[in-house]
């Protein structure tokens, strides 16, 4: 017997005791029909080669380990950064529990999020019914500023029409008729949570601003010195948002951050659950249009949000999740052109020190190959950081990302030295970068989560950077924009380069020489 | 913390009925009285928990439910480890069930073994207008060539398919025609589908039946040398391990386990079952239907098992032994003699430290039962418990067996009525799921999953209870939950605040 009252095995130790190991092995040879263990190996060896990675790559329907989710998720994402809002999902119920499940294990932190539960019914005769009633519940029992209202795939095929269906439940009294209920249609067959996040954040804006689905007169721009940022989906949230807003109160610049859930996914534990917390309010939000301009600190994540702000009259910029040095100086300079504020020398000082730890630690990262996943944004982002490094973001891959991202990330690879034996793979997935791994290794991989499988079979070590991270705690709360945000960046890639030379050199007799106390 | 210790039953019992007028009272009238059947007061002596169950959720309420697809894939069918299962339609289903339920298994994934994998055919709008079956046919191909190891394939339908009209049966026909006869079961688990995730378990089982079950040619002879003591195990699915902790056990009493359903499962332990003398299940709500089926078809018993805590292992495995003959009721009692030394020390242990604390529990179709008994081997008491997709038989077996009198019940619970049923019972520990872990730790509750079993396990069978044990430990006895309040603001709290 293995397990043990005073010194409890857990799972990671108790199977690997002798009993579990002759039953697992017996189970393996009588009952499971194995495969041939050298045939197992002559396809693990021969799914390693350029003549698998060349069938691989020549995939047309199968898609394998994608890095990027649906729409609903960034729908949801982006609905609770407002003041006291509920996002309401209409379609199947499943969804919903699927959005809270992943957000939650992201964040450690709860995800509010209610469905419109359709069944067999709605799917004949439309979910009018589900949405009437379903956002009087919700009303009664939540009490919300806002309800925000998208939809799965499932209410997107059989056509339902949100604009009509609020109108019909208002009419109904669901929710009072001033109430506000913006929507955004957001087919999870369409683009990538990203695209979610998008068209959600529109929706609230254009209800805010275009006059609430004609109940209101629509908003007049009385230009202000005000500038809005957007922070886009980004699982950094907590520690971005907060990094952005002391950075924009350094150079006294007046703000409205939209879609701000660094509160909700930050929540203290101390004896209260707070459904809501934080966000933009309801006003700050409908006032945003009066902004000088709106920062956009994602692209991608604000595709049609940008222009649809620009055409109210605003300046708007748009940016692609800046890390380092020089993305974070071009968000400052452009907050800076905006609104004419001086950059304060506080911010200096900080990119000094930002530029002072690159310059301590760039024989450690200099000429070292990385291979990034991520959101198109995120990619962006990190590759400028690590050229500026000296490294070279050898495969940059984004499931969601479109042609123009990659032409995009080929510009940022052609204006630098290290990028010239770079490149970019859009709408490929995790199988494809386990085939580029091993047959153009490089030294590192930076990804999310599921970039561990791909660190177990490659060997190549995993920098956990990106959305979801659900096996590491906490990241979350640290910023990787600004200053700060770069040099948080930094050392976790540091981390990691240290820990690696240290397990290279750490055999008595054989290899430590090389294993250094100072490096 | 708890109340109900210095409270009569009869006070209880008014209080949860109190509870219950209170919360019904949040709801438009509509939704009050369809609440209302969920939410009761357990008598006892009656022989169902006087709730209605496996109906539609209300919409917007915050149902804590999923889908048939969660069900079907989720569930049943996406632990068969040497199979490739398709989650069929937009990408997101497959990505947020992506390895997210801790099926264990052993094998070289994306060689011969593909569990914690996610394949999509990541629908885009043109397959929607033109339908997805030649993609899915491509798909197939592409599996075929890249991943040859396989043993089967099985499609897990998304909303989208059901609603387009794809022939997905077709396309898994000609494709298992073209592959020799290679095993394609396609299953129609969309999402919408029934009310739950029990739906889709029943249309994962019956797609055993009809697309695994029903191709096996009757005369067919087993792989293996037959004994009289082939059992398989049904409904357990191997979270952290679990079926293994379980499957050991049968194995020291003598019994020879050649299936596992479906927790580190293959296509071969299937096709075998139907050779098995006995199945025993576990999950009672998430494979009943193959049990039946496989008693009808083959004449195969069945028999319901728990093992959770010392109590009910110990009664399990005799039952399971009295199947059989006395060969193997000694081996059973002979296991848990072995055993007896290991249990008394844990309950040595822990007890102590339990003795008396109470339990709220909202898990899915089993465990709002079966884990009760683990609780009261450490001295704890379930003072509330409900089920996320039970059905009526469910709720019968939970009063003929488990719960006391005046337990407070709560079918398919809101996260309104769930917050405020804590906020005034004040347990001290909840057994939930991810979505309600952190909000009732913000509440400064003690919270365990008792899905995932918060990444620890397995909580099955001896040496799972151990773990179970030091779990509950860690979580209610933790110094965290004193620190809650700071020092300057430490005044005793009545309660705890849910979210208004």
């Amino acid at each position: 017997m293995t397990q043990n009252a005073d010194h409890v095995l857990d799972h990671f130790e108790l199977f690997r005791g002798p009993e579990y190991q002759q039953m697992l092995a017996n189970k393996k040879k009588m009952f499971e029909n194995p495969r041939d263990p050298a045939e197992v190996e002559r396809i693990r060896e021969w799914a390693k080669t350029p003549e698998y990675r060349e069938k691989n790559f020549a995939r047309e329907a199968l898609t394998v380990n994608p890095a990027k989710a649906c729409q609903p998720l960034g729908a949801v994402f982006a609905a609770v950064g407002f003041e006291a809002t509920l996002p309401f999902v209409h379609g199947s119920q499943g969804c919903v529990a699927y959005y809270r499940s992943h957000l939650s294990r992201h964040f450690k932190e709860p995800s509010s999020c209610v469905s419109s539960s359709m069944t067999e019914d709605a799917a004949v005769f439309g979910g009018l019914n589900n949405m009437i009633d379903g956002l009087a519940n919700t009303y009664s029992m939540y009490k919300p500023k806002m309800i925000a209202v998208s939809t799965t795939c499932m209410a997107e095929v059989i056509g339902d029409d949100l604009n009509a269906f609020i109108k019909t439940s208002k009419e109904k009294g669901s929710v009072p008729a001033e109430f506000d209920v913006p929507f955004a249609h957001t087919p999870a067959f369409v683009g990538s949570h990203v695209t979610g996040y998008d068209n959600a954040l529109k929706g609230i804006l254009e209800h805010f601003w275009d006059g609430k689905a004609g109940t209101a007169p629509k908003l007049e721009r009385q230009p202000n010195d005000k500038v809005n940022v957007i922070g886009g989906f980004d699982g950094y949230t907590v520690g971005n948002t907060r990094e952005i807003r002391r950075i924009l109160n350094l150079m006294g610049i007046e703000h409205t951050i939209l879609a701000d859930n660094s509160e909700v996914f930050d929540t203290p534990t101390d004896g209260e659950f707070r459904m809501y917390d934080g966000g933009t309010t309801l006003e700050d939000a409908a006032n945003a249009i009066h902004a000088k301009a709106t920062v956009s600190m994602q692209q991608y994540c604000t595709e049609k949000t940008l222009p649809f702000i620009a055409a109210h009259g605003q300046e708007v910029v748009g940016l692609n999740h800046p890390v380092g040095v020089s993305g974070t100086d071009e968000f400052i300079m452009a907050l800076s052109r905006i609104t004419g504020k001086e950059i304060p020398e506080e911010l200096s000082r900080e990119r000094g020190r930002l530029v002072d730890a690159m310059a301590d630690s760039s024989a450690h990262i200099h000429g070292k190959k990385f291979a990034i996943y991520g959101d198109p944004d995120l990619c962006l982002g990190l590759a400028g950081f690590l050229l500026e490094l000296g490294a070279e973001p050898t495969h940059v891959l984004a499931t969601n990302g479109t042609k123009q991202w990659a032409e995009k990330v080929q510009a940022l690879f052609d204006s630098s030295p290290f990028g010239q034996n770079c490149h970019v793979y859009p709408g490929k997935d995790l199988w494809h970068m386990r085939s580029l791994l091993f047959t153009e290794p490089v030294d590192f991989l930076i990804g999310n989560t599921y970039g561990k499988y791909l660190e177990r079979d490659t060997g190549t070590p995993l920098i956990r950077i990106g959305f979801p991270i659900f096996d590491r705690h906490h990241h979350h709360r640290y910023p990787v924009w600004g200053y700060q945000g770069g040099m948080n960046v930094l050392v976790w890639i540091l981390d990691k380069i240290f820990d690696e030379i240290d397990k290279n050199t750490n055999v008595p007799a054989k290899t430590d020489y090389s294993f250094d106390i100072i490096r | 913390m708890s109340l109900t210790k210095t409270q009569s039953v009869a006070e209880i019992k008014a209080r949860n009925k109190e509870l219950i007028a209170e919360v019904l009272a949040v709801y438009p009238e509509k939704t009050a009285k369809r609440r209302a059947k969920h939410l009761n007061v357990h008598e006892a002596g009656k022989s169902d928990c006087g709730v209605k169950s496996n109906i539609k959720s209300v919409p917007g309420v915050m149902t804590i439910r999923g889908c048939a697809y969660a069900g079907s894939k989720g569930v049943v069918w996406g632990p068969i480890k040497d199979m490739i299962h398709i989650s069929h339609g937009p990408v997101g289903c497959g990505q947020y069930s992506w390895a997210a339920r801790r099926n264990y298994y052993i094998g070289t994934t994306g060689i011969d073994t593909f569990v914690t994998m996610q394949f999509t055919s990541d629908f885009q709008e043109k397959d929607i207008v033109f339908g997805g079956d030649k993609k899915l046919a491509k798909i197939m191909d592409e599996i075929q060539e890249l991943f040859p190891l396989n043993n089967g394939i099985t499609v897990q339908s998304e909303c989208p398919i059901g609603l387009i009209g794809d022939d997905i049966e077709a396309v898994s026909k000609s494709k298992s025609k073209e592959y020799d006869g290679k095993t394609i079961v396609p299953v129609r688990c969309e999402g919408f589908r029934g009310v739950s995730q029990s739906l889709g378990h029943h249309i994962a089982n019956d797609a055993i039946r009809d697309w695994i079950f029903d191709k096996i040619a009757p005369d067919a002879p087993a792989k293996f040398e037959p004994t009289p003591y082939d059992v398989a195990i049904i409904g357990d699915y191997n979270i952290g391990g679990d079926a293994w902790s379980s499957r050991i056990l049968l194995e020291e009493m003598g019994l020879r386990v050649i299936a596992q359903w479906s927790g580190d499962g293959s296509l071969a332990e299937l096709e075998a079952t139907p050779k098995a003398k006995l199945n025993v299940l576990h999950c009672y709500r998430s494979m009943n239907y193959i049990s039946r089926h496989m008693e009808e078809k083959y004449g195969i018993p069945w028999c319901e098992y728990n093992f959770f805590g010392p109590s009910k292992i110990a009664e399990s495995l005799r039952k399971i032994a009295s199947y059989f003959d006395d060969k193997i009721k000694e081996g059973a009692e002979r296991v848990i003699a072995k055993y007896q030394p290991l249990m008394d020390a844990v309950i040595a242990r822990y007890r102590p430290r339990l003795e008396g604390k109470t339990v709220m529990l909202f898990v899915g179709g089993l465990r709002p039962r079966h884990v009760i008994g683990a609780y009261e081997d450490l001295g704890m008491e379930v003072v509330g418990t409900g089920y996320e997709f039970g059905h009526n038989d469910d709720y019968q077996r939970t009063a003929q067996h488990y719960v006391k009198d005046g337990t407070l019940i709560y079918d398919d619970v809101t996260g309104y009525e769930f917050e405020k049923f804590v906020e005034k019972i004040q347990p001290d520990l909840v057994g939930s799921g991810i979505k309600e872990k952190y909000v009732f730790q913000k509440m400064g509750v003690p919270f365990r999953q008792m899905h995932s079993w918060d990444y620890s396990g397995p909580y099955h069978g001896y040496d799972g209870f151990a773990i179970f044990a030091r779990d509950m430990d860690m979580a209610i006895n933790s110094p965290i939950w004193k620190k809650t309040l700071p020092p300057w603001k430490a005044v005793p709290k009545p309660a705890l605040m849910a979210a208004e």
